[in-house]
């Protein structure tokens, strides 16, 4: 996993609840072996209509939007089943961080684990950004480290972020090789069995 | 006197192989279960960083999603065969055990767990995949995880997880006749919405639990993911015992019942306390139907789709509405379906198929709709024709398919067309989950077989022989 300190990126708005992971990526891409090349798929369905064109009515599909890397959601995001593809499309697209006011639990971990920031935030604020982004352009840095995010109007936001989990974001570490540290552990355990 | 705690408590503190202040636990897994669509990159990941698999003995593997439920020897699509021939190979590199698409144990990971008696009282159990709770009905703490975390189970037989809340989610009163699990977790998932059980492990209590069948205990626990929550679980009693009393991977004989006696201490000590408890009344529920696009978009048989000026989240309720392809104010027995499935992970076991199969037994599948059961396993499906449900079924007109999760998802070929309308015995009704505009109403097996007689929602306790 690639070590992420600090992101500045364009938003893209995508102002729903409950975005399950069957939007964010459907079943008929899962098949694949590999972690890598999901990113065409991203929200298939909300991007393509069915003879594969774009639909302009979906905001992604609009030049404005073109290399964004900020994603902000409703609440519950991730919901729905616990692929991992979910992620990887998002990653392969470009998205470094997503910023909603809650996530599914194991969809929140499978973020962590692809170096994506998934950072929850009030709804107030998270409205306010919602609506820039939407009208016109909003660029936002996040910065891992201090835990702030930073406006184009210079208004630092601070955010939350378990103390392990950002610790393993901002070195990129391995969670196994963390975790074979404590083999004797593991063994010792299993021999009490 | 030992101060009274839950049994989630007592499962994780047994599991907990490395503490630290400030930090997730770390946890042994007792139980690894696996399927072929997220674990092809863990594997792929063991083999890039040169580590094997640490309990191939307690990792047990099969083919579900993708499996055809026709014809299984010519697999046209080929990167689903790719997708199955490489858990066999992997499986093989690393010496775990496989059920396969032609293997006796074959079945949706969820349904098989149980009945070969892999899923156990007092086991942590873990799969990548959400419903991974359904194991949580026999008292285990069961959850779904990444392939991340797939790999980490496979390297280390561990994983790190934050001890999360307890919730208690207490079912008062008994249901009425013709009122299943399925109905009692919809309208629980009704009331409380989509995330009430998000950060928490749910036990399910209450008079109602407790007369529930093991299926229909692993019908309320499978749906725990779709309220949000981590896990969901059952404490273990003398229903739990009876059921798995025999199967292949639990003790035989006198060590059975010496097993039993520690499952059975394991429930949750009068007085033990959650973080958080959520009532509802069983007498008050009815046979659900959703109507939308989340589990929670649900009402009774006799209600009706929202009105848009009563709801909070307008947008919402008008996108799911425009999605389904229904008005506001509309009643749910006018809804004609086109497509019946009966089969997934919450309602393919024997028990499920009986009680569908004696709603049509003698009637006939209403002109124009297509209806097919998929039982949960191969063995569920023999069991089902020794007991003459097949002839039932395709006697009044059903298609009888081959186990697997089939048009839960639709990887494999049995997929809702676009606009199709599907009365469903499955877990989510998201956009697009049956297929590409495809359109799904969640319900029992009672009132899926129903409506597959009348063509239209309709209230199965007006059925004869659904009140016995
Ligand atoms: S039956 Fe459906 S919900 Fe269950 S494991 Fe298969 S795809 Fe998932």
């Amino acid at each position: 996993m690639e070590a992420i300190k600090q992101h500045q990126g364009l938003v893209f708005p995508l102002n729903r609840a409950n975005i399950d992971t069957d939007q964010i990526i459907p079943k008929q891409f899962l098949k694949r072996i590999e972690r890598t090349g999901f990113g065409q798929f991203l929200f298939f369905n909300w991007r393509f209509d069915d003879e594969g064109k774009e639909r302009a009515d979906f905001a992604l599909n609009q030049p404005k939007y073109k290399n964004t890397s900020v994603l902000l959601a409703g609440e519950n995001f991730g919901c729905g089943s616990s692929r991992e593809h979910a992620p990887w499309a998002l990653l392969d697209y470009g998205f470094k961080v997503i910023i909603a006011p809650s996530f599914a639990d194991i969809f929140y971990n499978n973020s962590l684990k692809n170096g994506i920031i998934p950072i929850k935030m009030e709804e107030t604020q998270l409205n306010k950004w919602m609506e820039q982004a939407e009208t016109g352009k909003l660029v936002l840095d996040i910065n891992l480290k201090e835990q702030t995010i930073t406006d184009e109007e210079k208004l630092v936001v601070p955010f939350e972020i378990p103390e392990y989990h950002k610790e393993k974001l901002l070195n990129g570490w391995d969670d196994i090789a963390l975790t074979l540290q404590h083999q004797e552990k593991i063994e010792q355990f299993e021999s009490s069995l | 006197m030992t101060k009274p705690e839950t049994i989630i408590k007592k499962i994780w503190d047994k599991h907990v192989v490395h503490q630290e202040k400030g930090n997730p636990d770390l946890l042994y897994i007792d139980q690894h279960l696996i399927h072929e669509v997220t674990s092809p990159q863990a594997f792929e990941g063991l083999r890039m960083n040169n580590r094997t698999v640490r309990r191939p003995d307690l990792t047990f593997a099969t083919m579900d999603h993708n499996v055809p439920t026709k014809d299984r020897e010519n697999i046209k699509d080929e990167i689903s065969r790719k997708q199955m021939e490489t858990l066999k190979k992997n499986c093989e590199e690393f010496g775990i055990k496989l059920a396969d698409m032609f293997h006796p144990d074959q079945g949706i990971v969820h349904v098989i767990g149980p009945q070969l008696g892999l899923t156990q009282p007092g086991k942590t159990i873990v799969c990548g995949d959400s419903h991974t709770s359904t194991h949580g009905a026999f008292g285990a703490l069961a959850f779904g995880i990444g392939t991340s975390e797939v790999e980490h189970v496979l390297a280390t037989q561990t994983i790190w997880q934050e001890q999360p809340k307890t919730m208690n989610v207490h079912v008062e009163g008994d249901l009425g006749p013709g009122v299943t699990a399925k109905d009692l977790i919809l309208a629980i998932i009704a009331k409380f919405g989509v995330k009430f059980g998000t950060g928490h492990i749910v036990e399910y209590t209450g008079a109602a639990i407790r007369k529930l069948s093991m299926e229909g205990r692993m019908t309320i626990c499978n749906m725990s993911i779709e309220g949000g929550a981590r896990a969901g679980l059952i404490s273990p009693d003398q229903t739990t015992i009876d059921f798995l009393r025999g199967r292949e991977y639990v003790p035989q004989g006198d060590a059975y019942n010496e097993i039993a006696e520690q499952w059975l201490a394991l429930a949750t000590d009068e007085g033990a306390e959650y973080d958080a408890t959520l009532t509802i009344q069983a007498a008050e529920i009815e046979p659900q139907v959703s109507w939308g696009t989340n589990p929670a978009m649900c009402v009774p048989i006799s209600g009706a789709t929202p009105s848009i000026s009563d709801v909070e989240h307008k947008e919402d309720v008008q996108r799911a509405l425009d999605y389904m392809g229904l008005e506001e104010n509309q009643p749910i027995t006018s809804i004609e379906i086109d497509h019946v499935f009966i089969g997934s992970c919450t309602n393919s076991r024997l028990a499920d198929l009986e009680k569908a199969a004696r709603i049509v037994e003698g009637k006939k599948v209403k002109e124009g709709i297509k209806a097919i059961v998929v039982p949960g396993s191969f063995s569920v499906k023999l069991q089902a024709e020794e007991a003459g449900l097949d002839k039932i079924f395709l006697e009044a007109g059903f298609e009888w398919r081959n186990s697997g999760c089939s048009m839960c998802l639709g990887m494999n070929d049995d997929i809702i067309p676009p606009g199709g309308r599907c009365a469903s015995t499955s877990n989510r009704n998201f956009e697009g989950r049956q297929g590409n505009g495809a359109r799904t109403h969640l319900v029992s097996p009672e009132m899926a077989a129903a409506a597959a007689i009348e063509g239209r929602f309709v209230d199965v306790r007006k059925f004869v022989g659904v009140l016995n």
